[in-house]
């Protein structure tokens, strides 16, 4: 009996028969990476022979706009070819965006926030405007660090390592591969270290 | 022109069977050029004019293959000497 | 001809990240195309602008024509082709629309084109979205209509296209239809194969059919060449033309055939294949509803009927691989038994049904038992098809095999009312 189960299950992910089906689901602007750093996932995913979908929510890209982007890994083919409704996670690269209705819509119950935030953890639910409790909030201070390490506030790479602390779903190695296949020597060290910065401040939200 | 065949028995593609040179186009003609060698200076526009390359340079003067000039005029109107006529094909003897 | 070319393990065979138009390029590019001419055109694009990179990098030995218009691009395609080369061009919904007069002369030049259609709604309104107006704008051309579910198919279809439109007994365009966005901009892992592999299944570069003309001694290749002088595309009146029409009319007759063949073909030599390359059957046997669907969105219906037969409820789905020639019978007899039937179409006929509909009805108007027909047309514009919005039809459908009777023929579903 194959069992379709979110990450509440699934840490470690694979028990038996389990089988992994994970929807994620990027929001950013446009210009930020969003597209990228779900493509990112996808790709690092592939290396450890996951089944991957990596799509943006469809449409012209338009420079500052809210865009979304959706990440699907799973052991076995992935055969759905909609939207993704009810994503077991969302990731947020831009704190500006942490009010809109948006980012939990459909999220599953205990379904995971992964926020670009560098305020008082505790404020971040009435930034969501949730309450505590009906998800798992983590933050990490994606912004500062990338102006650190990358000199730009690219915070897409950010929040992919900050994604994997809250979601151990594919190795940390295996994104540095995809990041090394992606970018240019230089650019992809940098990124690497930023993940793992952002790896290690990311937070939970007690 | 012979019988007409069936599909199987044509080639592919809707490709012509048979040689352009095979359909005599010049009985679409209504008026026929007609060459006056005496007034003719050798120019060769008209040569260098018709659309179906039916004036011929014979080696000594300007012939007109009639299989295949359809009677458009334009040698006789190039003709900086006006020495094609174009005559009604009834008219010519 | 048997395949004698060794089967290529999936651990053989390279795994790549793309989305459906990178696929297609990737497979254009190891599929030895002497032209490829195309006019940028949304969600095509990327097709010709990872092509042309391959042609810039001088990893390919294509002839990479940039036009002004889709239109020219197709008419380079039929002149390339009839030259003898192998030719391919990519477009979508306006793009296509502009095409359609060189289309009809394609195939029935018999020329063996591919073109990769990246399907889009038609407009107006303007819109950049997936749905398949385009397609069945093209239905009557003469063109092999092809769909695919998902990238991997797109790369696989794309090389089995040339092999099936250069068939000696085909010789006709073939057309790739992927969805738009839901396809084309959707990054999927797939398997490829070796270049050589690909070229071996090929057979290397186009091979040129061969035919008879009265004014030269035995066969000639069936191709533009001054040794041997063809006039090809000549006028033809009411003495000739229907003779010709004929000859289109036999070769969508050999179609099935080396569809099937060519997909028998790719499973033996990498392990994939589509039902029998025109059809793909999912739980059909012992249904009483069965849903047909084109394109991406069978993916989304064979999880629904997963998750209804998890539920044991008695429901398939027939995905429709190939559009154009339409498979009637092997439909006719698959839906066989079955009590209600809900044809999806991406698509409609203003004035009649969605396409395939009347295709359905059509096969199964000499059946004796016929099962109850519902057109559901659906997602036009790229309006998303959610597996709650199937799962809801579905239901309905099993409601309507209960009855016994269908009230509505057509429903539209996904639209405000």
């Amino acid at each position: 009996m194959i069992s379709y189960v979110s990450h509440m299950l699934v840490l470690p992910y694979v028990v038996g028969d389990v089988v992994l089906f994970v929807e994620i689901r990027w929001h950013g602007r446009g210009g930020q990476g969003v597209w990228t750093v779900s493509n990112l996932l996808a790709v690092a995913a592939s290396y450890e022979d996951k089944y991957v979908q990596s799509f943006p929510a469809f449409g012209p890209e338009r420079s500052g706009a809210p865009v979304l982007a959706f990440t699907r890994i799973s052991d076995e083919p992935i055969e759905i070819h909609s939207m993704v409704y009810e994503p077991d996670a969302v990731v947020v690269l831009d704190c500006t965006l942490l009010g809109s209705r948006a980012i939990v819509e459909g999220l599953k119950k205990n379904g995971t926030i992964v926020t670009n935030y560098e305020d008082e953890p505790s404020k971040v639910y009435g930034v969501i405007g949730v309450e505590k409790g009906e998800y798992r909030i983590y933050t990490c201070p994606a912004s500062r660090l990338a102006l650190e390490v990358l000199k730009r506030p690219i915070t897409n790479t950010a929040m992919l390592g900050s994604l994997l602390k809250a979601l151990p779903i594919v190795k940390l190695e295996s994104v540095f591969k995809a990041i090394e296949k992606r970018f240019p020597g230089p650019i992809a060290e940098k990124n690497i270290e930023l993940v793992k910065r952002a790896y290690n401040e990311t937070q939970e939200v007690k | 022109m012979s019988e007409l065949r069936g599909w199987r028995e044509l080639p592919l593609g809707g490709i012509a069977y048979r040689l352009s040179t095979d359909y005599k186009t010049g009985d679409w003609r209504a008026l026929k050029p007609v060459v006056d060698t005496e007034k003719c200076t050798k120019c060769m526009l008209c040569w260098i004019f018709c659309p179906d390359m039916a004036v011929i340079w014979d080696g000594e003067k300007i012939v007109i293959n009639y299989d295949y000039c359809k009677g458009c005029g334009i040698c006789a109107r190039e003709c900086p000497v006006k020495a094609i006529e174009m005559v009604p094909e009834h008219e010519v003897k | 001809m048997a395949q004698t070319i060794p089967h290529v393990p999936p651990e053989k065979q390279l795994l790549l990240n793309v989305n459906g138009d990178e696929a297609v390029a990737y497979a254009v590019k190891q599929s030895l195309v002497d032209v490829v001419s195309a006019y940028p055109i949304t969600p095509q694009t990327i097709i010709v602008e990872k092509f042309s990179e391959f042609v810039a990098n001088g990893e390919v030995h294509t002839e990479f024509v940039a036009v002004e218009s889709e239109h020219s691009a197709m008419s380079v395609c039929v002149g390339a082709a009839a030259a003898g080369a192998r030719a391919f061009t990519a477009t979508s919904s306006q793009g296509l629309a502009l095409m359609w007069e060189i289309l009809y002369i394609a195939s029935a030049l018999r020329l063996p084109i591919v073109l990769a259609v990246v399907n889009r709604a038609l407009s107006a309104p303007i819109n950049i979205h997936c749905d398949h107006n385009d397609a069945y704008g093209m239905r009557d051309s003469g063109w092999i209509q092809l769909f695919v579910e998902n990238v991997q198919e797109a790369y696989d279809t794309t090389i089995q296209a040339f092999k099936i439109a250069e068939d000696e007994n085909v010789l006709l365009p073939v057309a790739v239809n992927l969805d738009g966005f839901f396809l084309s901009h959707t990054l999927e892992n797939i398997r490829i194969l070796p270049d050589n592999v690909v070229h071996e299944f090929l057979g290397g570069h186009r091979k040129l059919a061969k035919t008879r003309v009265d004014y030269l001694d035995g066969e000639v290749p069936f191709a533009l060449n001054p040794a041997c002088p063809l006039s090809i595309g000549p006028l033809d009146l009411y003495d000739y033309y229907f003779e010709h029409k004929m000859h289109q009319v036999e070769a969508m007759k050999h179609v099935l055939q080396v569809v099937r063949k060519v997909n028998s073909e790719w499973y033996e030599l990498t392990g994939r294949k589509y039902g029998d390359g025109v059809l793909e059957p999912y739980e059909v046997e012992d249904a009483d509803v069965v849903v047909t669907v084109l394109g991406s969105t069978a993916g989304t219906v064979r999880s629904v009927v997963k998750k209804l037969r998890r539920e044991g409820k008695k429901v398939g789905m027939v995905k429709i691989r190939m559009f154009r020639p339409f498979p009637h019978k092997d439909i006719a007899e698959l839906l066989k038994g079955v009590k209600a039937v809900g044809v999806m179409d991406r698509g409609i006929s203003f004035g009649s049904y969605g396409q395939s509909y009347l295709e359905i009805a059509t096969a199964l108007y000499s059946s004796k038992e016929k099962p109850l027909l519902v057109n559901y047309i659906y997602g036009l514009g790229g309006r998303d098809a959610s597996p709650e919005l199937i799962e809801n039809f579905f239901k309905e459908l099993i409601g309507i095999a209960e009855k016994g009777y269908v009230e509505e023929e057509i429903r539209f579903i996904g639209v405000r009312g």
